[in-house]
C-alpha cells in the first residue's frame, strides 16, 4: 500500500500539492506514481518564472521504461524548480513527498487548492483505478 | 511478385478476429479530407527487366562528364572495399532491426559511427544518423528551440552564406511551428558573414545562430568570433559542417571559448556516391547536456548480466514508440546502409587518410582557381580563405557558359544566378582529390575557348 499523507492535496493524475505557510504551494508526484514509474533516471523541472495553466504539462519524469508528463494541479507562476533532481533524480523514488518535490508555484487563485482531492478521495481513486 | 506474405484468407481471418469489415476501416479515425485518394500521377508498375532498361538508358544520357560541381555534394574517391563490405548480407539493411539488441553487429557498427562523428566534430554525443544534411539542419533548429528553455522567441538567424536549399528545407519543416527565421547578409568582398552585422541583434532574444563552415561559397567563416557573439548574447550555436573538412579545420566543439551546441551536416562525402542526388545521410552531434532533446536513435555500450560488453539502444524514452506525439522526432535509422558505408570509409582511411583527402582537395581547388583566373576577365569573386570550393566571376552570364562547357563534357560549376540573382555571372566551382592537373588544364582551356567565342559572337 502506498503512502498518502493526510496533510496534502492530490489529483487524479497522481500529483500532490502542499500548501506552504506563505500562501505558495509545493508540487510533486505521489508515492503510487513513483512506484508505478520505477527507478527515475531523469527529471525535467520547469524554468523559474514560467506561467502555467491548471492541467498543463509542467515537468517530465523519465524512468528506464517510460517518460511521463507531470501536470500542474493549479494555475500560477513557477518560482522554483528542484535543482537537486538534475544530479539525483532518485530523490523522487526515495522521498516523493519530501526531498523529491518537483516545483514551487505561486498560485493564481488560492481557493482552487480546496477543489483538489483530499487524502481520502485520492485513496478511493487509487482503489477504483486498481479495479 | 508481391513481398507481402499474407494471403487474402489470412487477412480475412485477422479482420474477422477483431470485427473489422475491411482494412480501410482501421484508418477510420483519419478525417477523409486528409486522405490523398488514388495516386493518379504514379505510372503503372513495370517489371524488373523493364525498369532496369529504363535506368540504364537514363544513366547513359548523363554520360561521364568531368565534374567540377560541389555545392553540397562532393565527388570523392571511394575505395572499392567500402561498398564490397557494406553490401555484405550481415550489414545489408537500411534500418536498426526491430529486436535491436539481437543484432549486436549492427549496433556495434552504429556505435563506432557515433564515436567517429563525435570525435570528428569535437562534440560529446552523436545520434545514429539523419535523412540528409538539409533535414538534419531543420531537426537541429527544432532541437535548439526545445533545448534552449530560457529563450522564448523561437527566432533563428540563417546567414545568406548557408546553403540555400538547407534554408528552404529548414523553413519548410520548422516553419509550421511558428518559428521566425531572420536572414543575415553576406559581405560582398569576403563572401562571409560580417561579424559586425550581428550587432543589430545585440541583447535580443535569439534562440539560435546557424553557421555553415566552410560556407556555401566555399569560404571559411570567422567561427570563433561568431560563436563568442552568440554565447555572449545567450544564443545557441548550430554548426553545419563538411565532415571531410574537419580533418583540417577546427571542430565545432572547439569554436569560440567552449564550442557550439549542435553540429550537423551532410554525410555524403564519406563514402557515398553522388548518385543523382541520393540517397545521402545526415549527421548530428551535440553536448551531453542537450542529449535528451536530440532526435533519432542512439546506441550505447554497456555490460550484460554476466559482465560482458554489449551494445544497446539508449535514451529510448525520447523516441516515438514510447513518447508518442511528444517524441523528439519521428526519424529512425533509415540511412543505416549509408552510415555503414561511412563507417567503413572512415575506418579504411583513418585520420591520416581523411586528412590527405582534405588537403588534396584544398590544393586542387587552389590550383583550379589559379588556372581559371589566368583567363582574361575571369577572377576570384571573394577574398575570404577557402577550403575546396570557390566562386569565380566570369564577366558574362554563367548560364550560357555552363551549357557550352557541358557540350564539351565538362560540368563546369554551379550557375549561382539560380540561387543568388545578384551572382548571375558567377560560377561555384569545386575540385577534389579526384581531379588531376590535366583535368584542371582541360577545364581551363575549355573555359577560355568558350569565353573567347562568346566575346567574338
Amino acid at each position: 500500500m502506498s503512502k498518502i499523507p493526510s496533510d496534502l492535496k492530490y489529483t487524479k493524475s497522481h500529483e500532490w500539492v502542499r500548501a506552504l505557510p506563505d500562501g505558495n504551494v509545493e508540487i510533486g508526484i505521489s508515492d503510487h506514481a513513483q512506484d508505478a514509474l520505477g527507478d527515475l533516471v531523469f527529471v525535467e523541472v520547469p524554468e523559474e518564472g514560467r506561467k502555467v495553466a491548471a492541467g498543463e504539462a509542467v515537468a517530465v519524469v523519465e524512468s528506464v521504461k517510460a517518460a511521463s508528463d507531470v501536470y500542474s494541479p493549479l494555475a500560477g507562476e513557477v518560482f522554483e524548480g528542484n535543482a537537486n533532481l538534475a544530479a539525483t533524480p532518485e530523490l523522487v523514488n526515495q522521498d516523493p513527498y519530501g526531498n523529491g518535490w518537483l516545483l514551487r508555484l505561486k498560485p493564481a487563485d488560492k481557493s482552487a487548492l480546496a477543489k483538489l482531492l483530499d487524502a481520502a478521495a485520492y485513496t478511493k481513486h487509487l482503489e477504483t483505478e486498481a479495479h | 511478385m508481391p513481398f507481402i506474405p499474407h494471403t487474402d484468407s489470412d487477412v480475412r481471418t485477422m479482420l474477422d478476429a477483431i470485427g473489422a469489415r475491411r482494412i480501410d476501416d482501421l484508418f477510420d479515425e483519419i478525417p477523409a479530407a486528409l486522405k490523398s485518394g488514388p495516386l493518379d500521377a504514379v505510372p503503372p508498375a513495370v517489371n524488373e527487366m523493364e525498369i532496369s532498361r529504363i535506368m540504364h538508358e537514363r544513366a547513359e544520357r548523363d554520360g561521364m562528364p568531368l565534374n567540377f560541381i560541389g555545392a553540397g555534394a562532393y565527388e570523392h574517391h571511394i575505395p572499392a572495399a567500402v561498398w564490397a563490405i557494406t553490401t555484405r548480407g550481415e550489414f545489408y539493411s537500411a534500418y536498426t532491426p526491430y529486436q535491436a539488441e539481437a543484432s549486436q553487429g549492427t549496433l556495434q557498427m552504429i556505435y563506432e559511427y557515433q564515436t567517429m562523428l563525435a570525435s570528428l566534430t569535437g562534440m560529446e554525443v552523436s545520434n545514429a544518423s539523419m535523412y540528409d544534411g538539409a533535414s538534419a539542419l531543420a531537426e537541429a533548429c527544432l532541437m535548439a528551440v526545445r533545448a534552449h528553455r530560457k529563450s522564448k522567441s523561437a527566432r533563428i538567424l540563417l546567414p545568406a552564406t548557408l546553403n540555400p536549399t538547407y534554408r528552404k528545407v529548414a523553413r519548410a519543416i520548422a516553419g509550421m511551428q511558428e518559428f521566425t527565421f531572420d536572414e543575415l547578409p553576406y559581405d560582398a568582398a569576403t563572401g562571409r558573414i560580417r561579424a559586425e552585422s550581428l550587432a543589430a541583434f545585440d541583447g535580443q532574444d535569439i534562440t539560435a545562430l546557424v553557421i555553415q563552415q566552410p560556407n556555401f561559397f566555399g569560404v571559411l567563416e570567422e567561427v570563433d568570433e561568431l560563436t563568442r557573439w552568440a554565447r555572449k548574447n545567450g544564443t545557441f550555436i548550430v554548426a553545419v559542417v563538411n565532415p571531410t573538412s574537419l580533418a583540417l579545420l577546427k571542430p565545432p566543439g572547439k569554436w569560440g571559448d567552449n564550442g557550439v551546441d549542435i553540429a550537423c551536416g551532410e554525410g555524403q562525402p564519406l563514402g557515398v556516391p553522388l548518385s543523382s542526388g541520393g540517397p545521402y545521410f545526415g549527421f548530428m552531434t551535440t553536448r551531453m547536456e542537450h542529449v535528451r532533446q536530440m532526435p533519432g536513435r542512439i546506441v550505447g555500450r554497456t555490460l550484460d548480466l554476466d559482465g560482458h560488453p554489449g551494445f544497446t539502444l539508449k535514451l529510448q524514452a525520447r523516441e516515438q514508440h514510447i513518447r508518442r506525439g511528444k517524441a523528439t522526432s519521428n526519424i529512425c535509422t533509415n540511412q543505416g546502409l549509408l552510415v555503414t558505408a561511412a563507417t567503413v570509409y572512415l575506418t579504411l582511411l583513418g585520420p591520416a587518410g581523411l586528412e590527405r583527402v582534405a588537403s588534396a582537395s584544398h590544393e586542387r581547388t587552389q590550383e583550379l582557381v589559379r588556372a581559371l583566373t589566368r583567363i582574361p576577365g575571369v577572377r576570384a569573386k571573394f577574398s575570404g580563405p577557402r577550403f575546396h570550393e570557390a566562386v569565380i566571376e566570369l564577366g558574362r552570364p554563367a548560364v550560357g557558359v555552363v551549357a557550352a562547357l557541358a557540350e564539351r563534357g565538362i560540368m563546369g560549376g554551379l550557375d549561382l544566378g539560380t540561387l543568388y540573382p545578384e551572382l548571375s555571372e558567377e560560377l561555384l566551382v569545386c575540385a577534389t582529390e579526384t581531379k588531376t592537373a590535366a583535368d584542371i588544364e582541360f577545364f581551363a582551356t575549355a573555359l577560355a575557348d568558350v569565353l573567347k567565342s562568346a566575346r567574338a559572337a
